[in-house]
């Protein structure tokens, strides 16, 4: 295990791609999943408030 | 009936039900590609003859580096029919595209740096095919700053479609910068005519994330197009009612 984690002396270079990789992959789900939470809310609203008027 | 079906896929409130329940169809398989291909990857593949347990970054690195001339070729595609036919939903692939095309060139190149680090002993070098890789990069995010600096979304696309159709000529460029000229870049090993050059136990999580990656894209453009989507129809009853429901 402690061998798979050393990656024969390249541990920073492979570990690293790999994290930059997972983090930008994350990045690119979790931002329209916010955007679509946030665009929708915002939209509720206006519409609630164009009735009131 | 099959022109039927496209005609109502160009409409978005059809577009938007019928990519939403898509995508946890295609997650799912991605999800499961992705682990297999990880697993193989960085469990069960050898270690290179000459560069030791370094090369695992490939099946990051190359994977990103086909994505990015991949996503190009739809976004500027997209881009052709949005111009041709002024059919909206292209028009907001083309821009979604863009944003996911950025990242994964931006992956690529900085996990080429990373394996350039102890494979050449240099993070940067001016050689064809990383200044080519460059320039695509530099193209993606022209095209979603010209994106934003136009405020009506119908110019801008048509803007944007004409720097994305003008900048294909950069993609054989790329592909092709190995061989026209000499760099430090290796040649390829799997994409050309005759038997690929790489032992089958490398080769099979490469094309695992490979396909992970293209069904990763189709999940992430689909959410961004409906993003998109809701913006450009915010005025219109189905998006109005769709958010109050929530």
């Amino acid at each position: 295990m402690n061998e798979f984690f050393h990656m024969g002396g390249y541990a920073f270079y492979v570990w690293s791609s790999y994290a930059i990789a997972l983090v930008v992959l994350l990045l690119n789900v979790l931002v329209p999943m916010r955007n679509r939470r946030r665009l929708l809310a915002a939209i509720a609203r206006r519409a609630r408030r164009a009735r009131r008027t | 009936m099959i022109s039927r079906w496209f005609h109502q896929l160009g409409s978005p409130r059809y577009f938007y039900r019928f990519s939403g329940r898509l995508i946890p169809w295609l997650a799912v398989p991605c999800a499961v590609l992705m682990l297999a291909g990880l697993y193989q990857g960085l469990v069960v593949a050898p270690p290179d003859y000459q560069q030791g347990e370094s090369y695992r970054i490939m099946f990051v690195h190359v994977p990103s580096a086909w994505m990015s001339l991949f996503i190009y070729m739809v976004m500027a595609g997209a881009g052709a029919i949005a111009l041709i036919w002024h059919m909206k939903l292209a028009e907001v692939i083309a821009i979604s595209s863009a944003h996911i095309g950025a990242s994964f060139t931006f992956l690529a190149l900085i996990t080429g740096s990373i394996w350039g680090k102890p494979m050449w002993g240099t993070w940067w070098v001016w050689d064809a095919r990383l200044t080519s890789e460059l320039i695509l990069l530099f193209l993606y995010l022209g095209v979603i700053a010209l994106h934003n600096a136009i405020d009506d979304k119908r110019t801008a696309a048509r803007a944007t479609a004409i720097l994305a159709i003008v900048g294909v000529v950069n993609i054989p460029i790329i592909h092709y910068s190995v061989e026209w000229w000499n760099t430090l870049h290796q040649g390829p090993t799997v994409t050309k005519f005759d038997a690929p050059s790489i032992d089958m136990r490398m080769l099979i999580p490469l094309l695992l994330m490979a396909v992970a990656f293209k069904l990763y894209y189709a999940v992430v453009v689909l959410m961004r197009a409906r993003c998109e989507l809701l913006e450009r129809e915010r005025n219109t009853l189905w998006v109005s009612e769709l958010a109050e429901s929530k």
